[in-house]
Parts: structure tokens; C-alpha cells; sequence
């Protein structure tokens, strides 16, 4: 079926949701397609609360920062969600994105701007057997635990202390779940202070300079062998050993999903410290393609916080190139730039602006 | 296994649906994810590898990955992580000829 729309967002995590809600109150046609069954994206199994000011929701819990965002984009007529429903590809010669509902219904989706929300996916780790079933991204033991109630397994081991690593067995033990240890290859504990401190108050253990060196088990996961790091992050022969467990959660990282972007001809570039492709993009989140803006963790992995104001930045600049922009939302503009440049001055922004020095340039 | 006590979430209480996996009944709970349903009974290898057959399970369970492929009411290749359960729904294991 042909549908026809002024602006198509794909993805209604954070970063989609505000930026549809851009167009509230107003006379743009806009279609948000989305994955799931439902709105909210990854928002959904946070269940911490969250930092930062007051205006970035602090101290809310992610899941209901999500109905806060929902809220008012439901009751706009002229936003229409599709939900349960996968962006496929562009096609170029025909100008539409393809999108496939309930695994069945095919839509040509023509549109005049676009914003790319996609988000990410995580990273696995290289090592023998690291397919067996057992072994999870750090994310998937949130959604089981946090959305359906579902423990992932009952003798937990975790790869990776950055946030996530930390957060997420957090609320492993607060499930009743229990965390046998964090292994961290680094000599450092990756994410913030005041999360491992919390962690190890519970008294598990993060063995740093380790990492796994294989899986084991017939049908599932039911042990791994880990090994020492030195200085030069090589194994240090004769320090391996077994650990039982059913879970191996890696929390190694996410990686942005740019293939539609890529789809649509927009410049990316690989970038490390942004966590992969990204595509080129000026302060306007405004890539190569002219039609094509991007928000979230698709423009390089950073917060929840910092892909809500992505899309305020990515929805009102649109609102501009269809002249349609109101003082609010030159307000709304300004401010939201504003504390993605605070959020980013802290010492855990320093590795995002390096990453956004080679992607943000002033000629795009 | 459902997590029972929590300091944060509240489930609600939700209706139960059967459905069938292989042909055999099993159960899950409305709004619920295939993937996630048979995983909670003990399911945990769901799919396997295309050339060496090797078992397979949940992986990212939002969508992203390819770790839960299932034949689902007769559609091939479903990621079911994201699927939600139907009453009656038959769910099968992909085996490399189909």
C-alpha cells in the first residue's frame, strides 16, 4: 500500500519520540514506523533513574520517562505510528522506503524529510563457542528481566564494566539473581564511580585485566574459562581458569544501525569512539543527503538523555526547512543544544567529542 | 523462571495463551514474545546454525540479531524475540531444508 507523508521517522525510542513531538500542534503529516509492538524503544527496561537536570528527566526511572514522551505524540492526529512494523530498505529510483507490517503487509512509504532513529545493536565478543545458548547481550538480560519478569538463568557472569555492565547487574541482584562476578579487560573500571561502588558493595567482585577465553557446555552454557590480561592486553599463559555459569551477559559495547542511511546515499564513516559507522552530519543532525537527519545512538552511542535532545535538534530543524518553525520551537532549539553541550563537558563526554570532531563538519 | 519479588517493577497479572511448538502445546502469557515464553520453559535452544547444526538461542531479544529465527504459522525466518504469542499459534523449529 502506498502511504504518503511530509515527515517519516524511523524508530520511536527516545530520540524518535521527541522528535515526532516536534511536530504536535501542528499541520505536518508525519508517520513514525517502529520495530516493536510498542513505543518507548530501549526506554521501556530501564528501571534506574536517570541523571542530569530536570528538563532531561532526572531522577524519572527510563520506562516512565517513556510514557511521559508518549504522551503527548498519541494524541496528535497528525502523527500516525505503525507499530510492529520494520523499515526494510530505501529505493532510490522510486524514492520510498519499504516497510513490512506484522511480518506480512507491505507499505511504499513516499515522504519529503526523513529522520533516521534506529538506534543500535550490541556488540558480541570474539571467543570459542561464544554462539552457544547461555550467552547474551547485556541488553537482551534487561529486556527479559525488566519487561517480562523473566529470570535469564540462576549463576550470572558479566564481561564489560562500563555502565551497562554495572547497571545491569545491579538489577540482576535487585531480581534476585545472582552475579558471580564483572570481568573487565581493561586495568580500569569503566563506568562511573558511584555504580561500581554499589556493585561491589553487594560484594561482587570485578576482576579487572581478565577476559573470557571460551564457553563451554552440551546444549547451553554451563561454564567459562577466563584468563589474565598483562599490560599489553595479551593472555597471561598459566592463569586460566574455570567458573561455572548458566548466563555469560557481554556488555561490550553497542554499535549503531546506519544500513538505511547508507541506504539513502548519506556519507557515514567509521568511527571508534562513536561506536562504529556513523554518518556525516552537521549541528543541524542534518546528513549528506539533505532530506535525511539523524538522532540517537544511530549518530554515534551515547545516552538516552543526549538522543532525547538529538531529536528535539534533528525534529525542529525540520520544522525550519518546512517553514513552519514558531518561536517554542526556535526555544526549544536553542535549549536542547545547550544541554547536549553541557551533557558532553563532563570527563565521560571527552571520547564523544573526539568521535564528533571527524563526523560533524561545517560543509556538510 | 519468573522473577518473583521486585523492588521496583510491579507485572500485572496477564491471561495465559497456548500455543504449540513442534506440535506440542506450551504456554506463554499475552503481550509476551515467542522467544520469551519458551525460554521461561526451559527452552533455551530454539534455532540452530545453518551449516554445523549448532544450537541456538535469545541473543539480543529486540530484533536485532538472527540468533531466534522460527517458522511461525507457516512463516519462515520470524524473529521471534519480538513476535508476540497467540493463542493456538503454531511455532516450529527451523531445521536447514525448510
Amino acid at each position: 500500500m502506498k502511504q504518503y507523508c511530509d515527515v517519516l521517522i524511523i524508530g520511536a525510542g527516545p530520540a524518535g519520540l521527541c522528535a515526532a513531538s516536534v511536530f504536535v500542534n501542528t499541520n505536518v503529516q508525519v508517520i513514525v514506523l517502529e520495530r516493536d509492538p510498542f513505543l518507548g524503544g530501549q526506554l521501556l527496561k530501564q528501571t534506574h533513574m536517570f541523571f542530569g537536570s530536570k528538563e532531561q528527566y532526572a531522577g524519572t526511572r527510563g520506562f516512565e520517562i517513556s510514557n511521559i514522551l508518549q504522551e503527548s505524540v498519541l494524541q496528535a492526529n497528525n502523527i500516525h505510528f505503525f507499530k510492529d512494523t520494520v523499515a526494510a530498505g530505501y529505493y532510490p529510483e522510486d524514492g520510498f522506503m519499504l516497510a513490512l507490517e506484522q511480518d506480512q503487509k507491505l507499505h511504499h512509504i513516499y515522504f519529503k524529510k526523513v529522520i533516521v532513529a534506529t538506534g543500535a545493536s550490541e556488540k558480541a565478543l570474539i571467543f570459542e563457542n561464544n554462539d552457544m545458548p547461555g550467552i547474551f547481550g547485556a541488553g537482551a538480560v534487561q529486556t527479559l528481566m525488566n519487561m517480562y519478569g523473566v529470570a535469564p538463568g540462576k549463576e550470572v557472569i558479566m564481561v564489560g564494566s562500563g555502565n551497562i555492565g554495572l547497571i545491569v547487574s545491579y538489577q540482576l541482584l535487585q531480581a534476585g539473581v545472582p552475579v558471580k562476578c564483572i570481568i573487565e579487560a581493561a586495568p580500569v573500571v569503566g563506568g562511573y564511580f558511584v555504580h561500581a561502588a554499589k556493585i561491589r558493595r553487594m560484594q561482587v567482585p570485578i576482576l579487572l585485566q581478565t577476559t573470557v577465553r571460551k564457553a563451554f557446555g552440551k546444549q547451553s552454557l554451563e561454564g567459562i574459562e577466563m584468563v589474565s590480561l598483562d599490560e599489553n592486553w595479551q593472555e597471561i599463559p598459566g592463569t586460566e581458569r574455570i567458573e561455572s555459569c548458566d548466563t555469560l551477559c557481554l556488555a561490550v559495547g553497542l554499535s549503531p544501525l546506519s544500513e538505511l542511511l547508507s541506504h539513502m546515499q548519506c556519507e557515514t564513516k567509521y568511527v571508534p569512539a562513536l561506536g562504529g559507522s556513523v554518518a556525516l552530519r552537521n549541528q543541524r543532525m542534518q546528513c549528506t543527503n539533505k532530506d535525511v537527519y539523524i538522532a540517537g545512538d544511530v549518530a554515534g552511542i551515547e545516552e538516552a538523555s543526549s538522543a532525547m535532545l538529538e531529536g528535539y535538534i534533528a525534529g525542529v530543524s525540520i520544522a525550519e526547512d518546512l517553514q513552519i518553525a514558531t518561536p517554542e520551537h526556535m526555544t526549544l532549539l536553542q535549549k536542547s543544544s545547550q544541554f547536549l553541550q553541557s551533557m558532553r563537558s563532563g570527563p565521560m563526554g571527552e571520547k564523544i567529542c573526539s568521535g564528533l570532531q571527524k563526523v560533524e563538519e561545517s560543509n556538510v | 523462571m519468573r522473577i518473583k519479588e521486585h523492588p521496583i517493577i510491579e507485572w500485572k497479572e496477564k491471561k495465559k495463551v497456548s500455543f504449540f511448538l513442534d506440535g506440542k502445546p506450551v504456554q506463554g502469557y499475552e503481550g509476551e514474545p515467542i522467544a520469551v515464553a519458551l525460554f521461561e520453559q526451559g527452552f533455551k535452544s530454539i534455532s540452530e546454525s545453518l551449516v554445523y547444526h549448532r544450537p541456538r538461542g535469545l541473543f539480543c531479544c529486540i530484533g536485532n540479531c538472527s540468533s531466534c529465527l522460527m517458522k511461525v504459522d507457516g512463516i519462515p525466518n520470524v524473529r521471534t524475540c519480538t513476535k508476540q504469542v497467540k493463542e493456538g499459534m503454531q511455532v516450529e523449529t527451523q531445521k536447514r531444508e525448510s
